[in-house]
């Protein structure tokens, strides 16, 4: 079996997140709410936040998918939380960047999600990496619901 | 079992998919194709290709030929009357589009019920749901038994006298499940409703005999039947499609055409508006020519063995669920299950690595799933070129699945 590819694309780093995620739940006192699912595999998630001048202060998301979807849920609310939305949308914009595969801006911090960078190479699973990322995105861009 | 020459006729399943020989397994989605289809399409392009039904010329007279040919064939194929009844259309959705839309309209009022059920592909719902919404019908769903069968019981206590249409499944795309349609059929008829079948999983597998279901409208796909995609049939008794209006309008559909009025040609020709799919149907009829050599009955049979063989293999893995009937000769070639907590698009990643072609997801039957209380499962189908190597290959891709997952977690 082509191990070592598959490695690259569940990474310790996913699978700690996947099994222990962070900010799990609903946020009772958000103030923005999206839900957004991928209907080709059923995968939903329903992402609560506080944002506060232009501040992410909170960060909440619950949802149904695979290891990687819910991984990278997990970490886009880690990385966001405290942020501008401005830094939110930018990081959102990078994290599309690395999942097409592009040269990216070597001055942001990726931290874990720099572990999710294999998931390029499998075309088929790049729209579950990125959903929570354009949830959030749809949310700090004011098209809440 | 089929011979394992077969696979020899599928030019695609002689490669390899990182590293390891192809193990296709999603024939449910979509068939691969013999030579002989793919050769037809290419003679069709070469030597014979020209528009139907208006030639002088001599290539005109073989593409008619051709398409009419490729038309008695499915006639046949299905048992069906006449070649009047049979009309070539998109796939399976726009068969059923087709009779919600036309037939739908015309019979269906306020207050009328169409009755599906639980088991059903989009297709199959989402027609009804837009015709029940137009007109104030009601849409009803026959309730599923728990091995995911259904019930005469229950078929007799949903359908009633303000019922219009049934529209059902004849075998479904998750549970594998093979429907009583010419039970359900009469049930229907006995209450003046029309029985609407879709045979988008059944006509690859099982001998179609339409006088024999008495079912007034059956829909399919070849592209699952080992024929090209963008063609399908839409079956309907004579006398429905003669008092039904068509839903496409333009060229090759109309009889005279006036300045403020028209009339239609006679069937099935009213329904095929615009330039007909005559490659995708001369490609069905080679389809079913290369089915029929090796006969639907073999060909089913081999599949109940497969699913057999295969059930009683993968239940030997802990921690795997199978959905649907427990006996293989209640159900199709196909296995959906999921493998403990790891989900189903992990598992099929994990599978692909080492060859083998799963499907993952909700199948286009996001009610079932409900059902099913799961947001998804992966899936192994079967055709007549698997073998039980392939099933032998896909428990072991299991195996190594769950032993990669219990690594890393």
């Amino acid at each position: 079996m082509s191990t070592n590819k598959l490695d690259q694309l569940y990474r310790s780093v996913i699978m700690d997140h996947y099994k222990n995620p962070k900010n799990k739940g609903i946020l009772e006192s958000g103030n923005v709410t999206i839900d957004m699912n991928n209907p080709t595999c059923g995968d939903v998630i329903h992402l609560t936040m506080n944002v506060e001048d232009n501040i992410v202060k909170e960060v909440k998301f619950e949802g149904e998918g695979c290891s990687i979807s819910m991984a990278s849920a997990s970490m886009m609310t880690q990385m966001i939380k405290g942020k501008t939305t401005e830094e939110a949308v930018k990081l959102a914009h990078t994290f599309s960047d690395m999942m097409l595969g592009k040269d990216l801006d070597d001055s942001i911090e990726l931290d874990d999600l720099e572990a999710l960078s294999g998931v390029a190479q499998f075309p088929a699973r790049i729209k579950c990496a990125t959903l929570s990322w354009k949830a959030m995105e749809k949310g700090v861009s004011g098209e809440s619901q | 079992m089929l011979s394992k020459d077969i696979r020899n006729h599928f030019p695609i399943l002689d490669q390899e998919i990182n590293g390891h020989p192809l193990v296709y397994l999603d024939s449910a989605a979509t068939s691969q194709k013999p030579v002989q289809v793919i050769e037809a399409l290419d003679r069709y392009y070469r030597l014979d290709n020209s528009n139907v039904h208006r030639g002088v010329h001599t290539l005109g007279n073989r593409a008619t030929d051709g398409y009419e040919g490729a038309r008695e064939k499915v006639r046949k194929f299905i048992n069906a009357k006449s070649t009047q009844e049979i009309i070539f259309v998109r796939g399976t959705t726009t068969a059923l589009n087709t009779v919600a839309q036309s037939y739908g309209r015309a019979n269906v009022a306020e207050g009328d019920e169409i009755v599906i059920t639980h088991m059903e592909h989009h297709s199959n719902i989402i027609p009804w749901q837009q015709l029940a919404k137009e007109t104030g019908a009601v849409l009803k769903y026959i309730d599923l038994e728990e091995d995911g069968t259904l019930s005469l019981e229950k078929v007799r206590e949903t359908i009633t006298n303000r019922t219009k249409i049934v529209s059902i499944m004849y075998v479904s795309n998750v549970l594998g499940t093979m429907n009583p349609i010419e039970e359900i059929t009469k049930i229907a008829h006995e209450h003046g409703a029309i029985m609407c079948v879709d045979a988008a999983q059944a006509a690859p597998h099982v001998k179609l005999d339409v006088q024999k279901l008495d079912c007034d409208f059956l829909a399919f796909s070849g592209h699952k039947m080992c024929g090209p995609t963008g063609i399908g049939v839409l079956y309907g008794k004579k006398e429905l499609l003669n008092a039904m209006e068509p839903v496409e309008f333009g060229g090759e559909m109309i009889d005279f055409v006036g300045l403020y009025e028209s009339t239609w040609k006679e069937l099935p020709w009213k329904f095929e508006g615009g330039t007909p799919i005559i490659a995708g149907a001369i490609g069905l009829g080679a389809a079913i020519d290369f089915l029929e050599e090796i006969g639907l009955d073999a060909i089913e049979q081999h599949e109940h063995e497969l699913a057999g063989y295969a059930m009683e293999k993968m239940s030997e893995i802990d921690g795997l669920t199978i959905y649907g009937p427990t006996d293989p000769k209640k159900r199709a070639g196909l296995v959906t299950f999921n493998l403990n907590d790891v989900h189903p698009h992990d598992v099929a990643t994990v599978l692909d690595m080492n060859g083998i072609a799963v499907r993952a997801g909700h199948h286009c039957a996001q009610p079932l799933m409900k059902w099913l209380e799961c947001s998804s499962t992966a899936r192994a189908s079967f055709y007549l070129y698997n073998t039980t190597d392939d099933v032998d290959r896909l428990v072991e891709g299991l195996r190594t699945t769950k032993e990669y997952f219990n690594d890393v977690y």
